[in-house]
């Protein structure tokens, strides 16, 4: 599986990264540097082998489903880099 | 009284319970060896002013008798750790200007202990890298140089300026993060002692995350004893972070008895790798020798799935990466891009990040976004997450035929020059984790001591790996190795 420009370009569209085009062909061909690398997986024999999903067999723990925290607007808000009348600002997102 | 800044923690701690220093003496004259050692670029923002106020409080409470162990003992924390109001950002532009308005569980662990914060330690960007090279603060530069040679080493990554600062004395200890190696490949780049313990030991609230399967805080110290005070002040359940242990906290120094007689040690075949340096082949050897000459077992061990660790773990870490570090989006905290007329909030997205993530952080989240997108997440993410369950299971076999510990290399060479990995492709970076990745993918822990010298003088250390949730009997294991190796040197004062 080699990755074109195309497939970068998507990536990084999805990632929420800007690409110039022009660095498109160097970053789709240290993809394939890492993927190339990462096929060696594929030499494993994983038939009947649950993914792992935690490094010790815990189980998550409950507590009662109450309020613990919250009240803090201004603690919340303070490193934004916009913050208008107790609101996170962003460009206009519908039309 | 001069040089206090040389101490290890346990000295200092009995001076300062004995009445022969002050916490303020004792964090003065770490200020002084930092201000003087800019040319490491370890500490990357002092916060003095802080430092002599808990000092003042730390020595207050000394007088008092009420002194845990941790107490006046003034350290360094690295910039992965949020720390309330003090700049905390990761080494990246993104989080240029974030003051955090919380603080972290294990630097409020060590503060309630007493210790003193002298600032916050350069690292790679997000932990992602093995030299320190990724940092929006420039490089960490090693105190070690190769004799004969004024070239500046890497102190490795991605706990390099904790690494560094600890070997040149700036400070008594070190917070580090191990997310693939990050404490131990740079605590063997500079002669120093790093501890990654059994995921879950120590909270990772309030740590910026990377890989939060893998992220583990750890101690950076200049001895094994000193680990095992650090170690015990960092540990704990927290509630705030749902994968963190409910398991009592042992007093690992009192385990620190140096007696391994009849331990069962396993030296993996899988990792005398092609090409291994002979030196590193030499110190393998050297160590198994002294853990067989203090009374321990040495064992031939097989883990079979070893070779496949690091291809793992670059699916696992960066697609855990491109989720957690979709938080920075310029909306929260952190670097939004000035927006041009017509740009949206897509725009906004894309050219905040853009500037914000460095060139290796960037294409670790692609990485991570392409491995689990449609049609790939299986192919990718779901059989390294099988791989990962098999490398796992290598280790639970060995350790349920009787192995205590397991003794490798920490790294596959010496410190390296900063920027001669420069043309290198990122695989080869990748590979300064080899012998310290499976530790994580496996959530064991994992200890680097330092055990000798390279022919050009530099440190060289040994990984010992333990069964999970004994960190004591490890670093006990640790303890004997270290007496038995009497590494002492030190690098020679050029900054």
């Amino acid at each position: 599986m080699s990755i074109d420009t195309k497939t970068a370009a998507k990536v990084a569209k999805l990632a929420r990264i800007k690409v110039e085009d022009e660095a498109l062909p160097a970053l789709a061909n240290e993809f394939n540097t890492i993927l190339g690398f990462i096929e060696q997986l594929n030499e494993v024999d994983v038939e009947g082998v649950e993914p792992m999903t935690s490094v010790t067999p815990m189980r998550l723990k409950r507590r009662v489903d109450e309020v613990t925290d919250g009240g803090q607007q201004d603690k919340v808000l303070k490193n934004a880099p916009d913050a208008r009348e107790g609101f996170f600002a962003v460009p206009k997102v519908v039309e | 009284m001069s040089e206090l800044n040389k101490l290890t923690l346990a000295d200092a701690r009995d001076k300062l319970r004995a009445g022969d220093v002050t916490s303020v003496e004792l964090t003065q004259s770490c200020i002084e060896a930092i201000d003087k050692a800019g040319a490491l670029n370890a500490f990357v923002h002092k916060t003095p002013e802080i430092a002599l106020e808990q000092a003042k409080a730390a020595d207050a409470r000394i007088a008092a008798g009420d002194a845990p162990a941790m107490c006046g003992l003034p350290v360094g924390i690295k910039d992965l750790f949020c720390t309330k109001g003090v700049p905390s950002q990761a080494a990246s532009a993104i989080l240029e200007g974030f003051k955090p308005e919380y603080e972290s569980t294990i630097t409020s662990k060590l503060f309630d202990a007493g210790s003193v914060m002298l600032g916050k330690l350069n690292m790679d960007e997000f932990a992602m890298g093995s030299s320190n090279e990724t940092s929006v603060y420039g490089n960490a530069v090693n105190p070690w140089r190769r004799e004969g040679s004024d070239a500046d080493l890497t102190p490795g990554g991605s706990s390099g300026g904790s690494a560094a600062a600890v070997a040149a004395d700036l400070c008594l200890a070190a917070t580090g993060t191990d997310t693939g190696g990050s404490i131990r490949q740079p605590a063997a780049f500079t002669g120093t002692v790093g501890i990654k313990p059994t995921y879950g030991r120590c909270s990772r609230w309030g740590v910026v995350a990377f890989a939060s399967s893998l992220d583990q805080a750890g101690p950076m110290t200049k001895s094994v004893r000193d680990a095992a005070i650090m170690l015990e002040a960092m540990c704990g359940h927290d509630e705030k972070d749902s994968t963190s242990a409910d398991l009592a906290v042992p007093n690992f120094e009192a385990m620190l008895t140096g007696d391994i007689k009849g331990k069962k040690i396993g030296i993996p075949k899988e990792y005398r790798m092609d090409g291994m340096p002979a030196e590193i082949e030499k110190l393998w050897e050297n160590g198994q020798a002294m853990l067989k000459d203090a009374g321990a077992e040495i064992v031939d061990i097989s883990l079979p799935h070893t070779k496949y660790a690091l291809p793992a773990y670059y699916v696992i870490a960066p697609a855990e990466a491109s989720s957690n570090l979709a938080r920075y989006d310029g909306v929260r905290f952190g670097h939004r891009a000035t927006l041009e007329a017509g740009d949206g909030i897509t725009e906004m997205y894309e050219k905040s990040r853009a500037e914000g993530f460095g060139h290796e952080v960037q294409r670790r989240v692609m990485v991570g976004t392409y491995v689990l997108s449609a049609g790939f997440y299986d192919a990718y993410y779901n059989r390294a997450r099988r791989v990962r369950a098999l490398i796992k299971k290598d280790f639970d076999d060995v350790f349920a035929a009787g192995v205590d510990a397991i003794l490798t290399p920490a790294t596959p060479s010496a410190a390296f020059g900063l920027g001669e990995m420069t043309d290198a492709d990122p695989v080869q970076m990748y590979l300064n984790d080899v012998f310290t990745v499976t530790v994580n993918l496996a959530g064991l822990p994992g200890i680097s001591v330092p055990t000798g010298v390279d022919s050009q003088g530099l440190p060289l250390g040994l990984q010992l790996i333990g069964r999970p949730w004994e960190e004591g009997d490890l670093l006990n294991t640790a303890y004997a190795l270290e007496g038995a190796a009497g590494f002492v040197a030190k690098p020679g004062q050029w900054w």
